[in-house]
């Protein structure tokens, strides 16, 4: 047995089969898939034989795919962990969201190609499977019926132009390596790189379509896309990273990272502090965590820090709970404006305070998940430049006044209806679970350090 | 020779037809100006694959408009409309195309000297296909316009990178990405209606 047949191929036949499963089947498929998948990564060593009474069994790193490798090395194996993980907590949270049906099978495909993108090698090819994994999602995204909006159609537009930019660096890199005095390729290969990633990461000014998409599409469906994509193409682009140590010794990489991030944070936080609507709320935020996550790297590249990865744990599980506590707020309302929702903490606490932990956690709040990798960027960034430091502090404070706003709105009197709460109680506790976990790694950031400490190992050079 | 004279009738191909699709404003011709551009796109890309592996290029391509073709022809009329916030006039867009076309005739020989090896036609071909692709994106909102013209730019990045890049799984993941893009347009004008309709 292959690790990518375990990690690539079952999850997306399971996600084929459980398109003719029902709203509960469809979610437990999926959420008991993944536990188990994340479970096997925890347990069973790659490449390693593990001896089971008389038996022994081996997971091997390796699968040939039209002549080219699938590869997923031991290294690989606590990312693995944490993306089944909190794909299981996802899709299981997906009955509470009353959309499994919709979401599980296709998402299950998503993570199966996305992970196949991770695998693939030569690891350019990756642009490759992230545009399907993108096309995929298309039908999530756009439900029957519904003329799918220009949030939608700007993120199939800027997937596919991110694929051909990223294939075209690629063999562009490849001959700066051959020639690495030619300063023109050089140029040439950081701006198509550059651009490439603006396209799939919805780099500023190309993220418009992240807080309408929020608002178009279901916010939980589209808070798992927020979620699953940016998480790995982020890991996509730190190979390049790792693999050219040109691109890692450039200083202007270093500072055009940092710069892009403090504009995608600052920008970010001042729409989320001026915005009238909830599920646009949440985009903001999403866009500010791939801020963070590009100063991140500028300080891990620069001074080999492992800042990028506290990242992911905190971003999974906050999101996952802001896009079910939207879910259960938006459901039979007609929008997410502030006008609609007025008051709705009243009928519905427990989204209400997932909502509310959720946006602390984005802007930091202390101890919430959010807080420890915020103030350890906060931190080295001061080191490097204060100035930096100055504008990463004003982004925090607008997505920390977006967050007060909001708890202002859910929690205000609303005198015409029973303040009796309207959940059930798989939504409470997946809620309940999902704001439990939030505190406790703030608590204890080292809770998760099994899985976070191992993440860089994934790569030779970068924060080690 | 013949192969080289047959290129360059294959960039004439894919210049008439891209620029095709940003005139007409009916889908039908649209689309069989698509299935000609394929046809060129597929020959340009057979210089540097092999012919059986071009060929993917071509039949995924129409594979794509058939799916397109036959879900507009099972729309009913009132989506089949024009836009009216985007530059209509074929003036412009002639103009535009007519840029696109000077830009490509300026650029190719600057890239044969820097890419040695990749043939002129074939770049003419992909920088015409990017650029008028690219033009048609920035033009129109109907989601079948944009999906044609990011078939167009994808047919000639792969016109292009076909030249530098001979993976049998590269040409197999963009047919998949190309058929893809295909069936996703398939099925956003299909959402487009509501459910009772469709």
């Amino acid at each position: 047995m292959s690790a990518p047949t375990v990690w690539i191929a079952v999850p997306i036949v399971i996600g084929a089969i459980a398109l003719l499963f029902s709203e509960r089947a469809a979610a437990l498929a999926g959420g008991l898939t993944c536990f188990i998948l994340a479970s096997i990564a925890l347990v069973i060593p790659i490449d390693q034989a593990l001896l089971i009474g008389p038996f022994s069994l081996k997971i091997g790193s390796t699968a040939s795919l039209l002549g080219r490798a699938l590869v997923i090395p031991a290294s690989e194996g606590p990312l693995l962990v944490m993306l089944f993980g909190l794909c299981a907590l996802w899709f299981i949270g997906a009955e509470a969201a009353g959309v499994a049906r919709r979401m599980v099978p296709v998402g299950m495909i998503i993570t199966g190609l996305l992970i196949a993108s991770l695998a693939v090698q030569p690891f350019l090819y990756a642009a490759l499977l992230i545009e399907m994994a993108a096309l995929a999602a298309i039908p999530l995204l756009a439900p029957q019926g519904k003329a799918p909006g220009r949030a939608v159609i700007r993120f199939l537009i800027y997937q596919t132009l991110g694929m051909p930019c990223i294939l075209l660096a690629g063999w562009l890199l490849a001959g700066v390596e051959t020639s690495p005095g030619d300063l023109a390729l050089t140029i040439q290969a950081t701006v198509m790189l550059s651009l490439g990633f603006a396209f799939l990461l919805a780099v500023f000014p190309l993220n418009d379509w992240i807080p309408g998409l929020m608002v178009e599409s279901h916010p939980y469906i589209a808070g798992f896309l927020l979620w699953l994509l940016p998480n790995i193409i982020i890991v996509f682009g730190l190979s390049f990273l790792d693999g050219y140590a040109w691109l890692r010794s450039s200083p202007e990489i270093v500072t055009g990272l940092r710069t892009i991030g403090l504009i995608m944070l600052v920008s970010s936080g001042l729409w989320s502090a001026l915005e009238g609507n909830l599920g646009r709320m949440m985009g903001h935020a999403a866009i500010a965590e791939t801020g963070f996550i590009f100063l991140g790297t500028s300080l891990a590249v620069a001074n080999g820090t492992d800042t990028i990865f506290p990242f992911f744990l905190p971003r999974g599980l906050g999101m996952a709970l802001w896009a079910l506590a939207l879910a259960i707020v938006h459901h039979g309302h007609a929008d997410m404006d502030f006008a609609t929702l007025r008051g709705i903490g009243r009928t519905h606490p427990w989204a209400a305070g997932g909502v509310i932990l959720a946006a602390l956690s984005a802007a930091g709040f202390p101890l919430l998940a959010g807080f420890p990798p915020r103030i350890d960027v906060w931190d080295g960034l001061a080191d490097v430049s204060s100035s930096s430091a100055l504008w990463f502090l004003v982004g925090l404070a607008g997505l920390m006044i977006g967050a007060v706003r909001q708890l202002s709105l859910l929690v205000e009197a609303r005198s015409e209806e029973p303040s009796v709460p309207q959940e059930t109680v798989i939504q409470r506790a997946m809620l309940g679970g999902a704001m439990i976990a939030l505190v406790v790694l703030g608590l204890f950031p080292r809770s998760a350090s099994f899985l976070v400490a191992r993440l860089p190992l994934m790569f030779e050079h970068l924060a080690r | 020779m013949l192969a080289q004279v047959l290129a360059w009738v294959a960039v004439g191909v894919v210049a008439v037809t891209a620029t095709g699709i940003l005139l007409t404003r009916d889908w039908r011709w649209n689309l069989g100006f698509m299935a000609a551009q394929y046809l060129g796109g597929a020959i340009l890309t057979s210089a540097y694959w092999p012919v059986g592996m071009a060929s993917t290029l071509l039949v995924t391509g129409w594979m794509s408009i058939a799916a397109l073709g036959m879900t507009l022809t099972a729309l009913p009329p009132q989506f089949d409309s024009t836009e009216e916030s985007w530059p209509q006039g074929r003036l412009f867009r002639l103009f535009m195309t007519g840029m696109v076309v000077v830009l490509a005739t300026g650029l190719t020989p600057r890239i044969e000297n820097f890419m040695a090896g990749v043939d002129a036609p074939v770049i003419a071909g992909s920088i015409l296909l990017a650029g008028l692709g690219f033009l048609q994106l920035g033009t129109s909102s109907q989601i079948v316009r944009i999906i044609l013209g990011l078939l167009t730019v994808l047919t000639g990045f792969e016109v292009f990178y076909a030249a530098v890049e001979g993976s049998i799984l590269v040409a197999g993941m963009l047919s998949i990405v190309i058929l893809g893009l295909g069936l996703v347009g398939a099925y956003l004008l299909n959402a487009s209606l509501p459910e009772d309709t469709s």
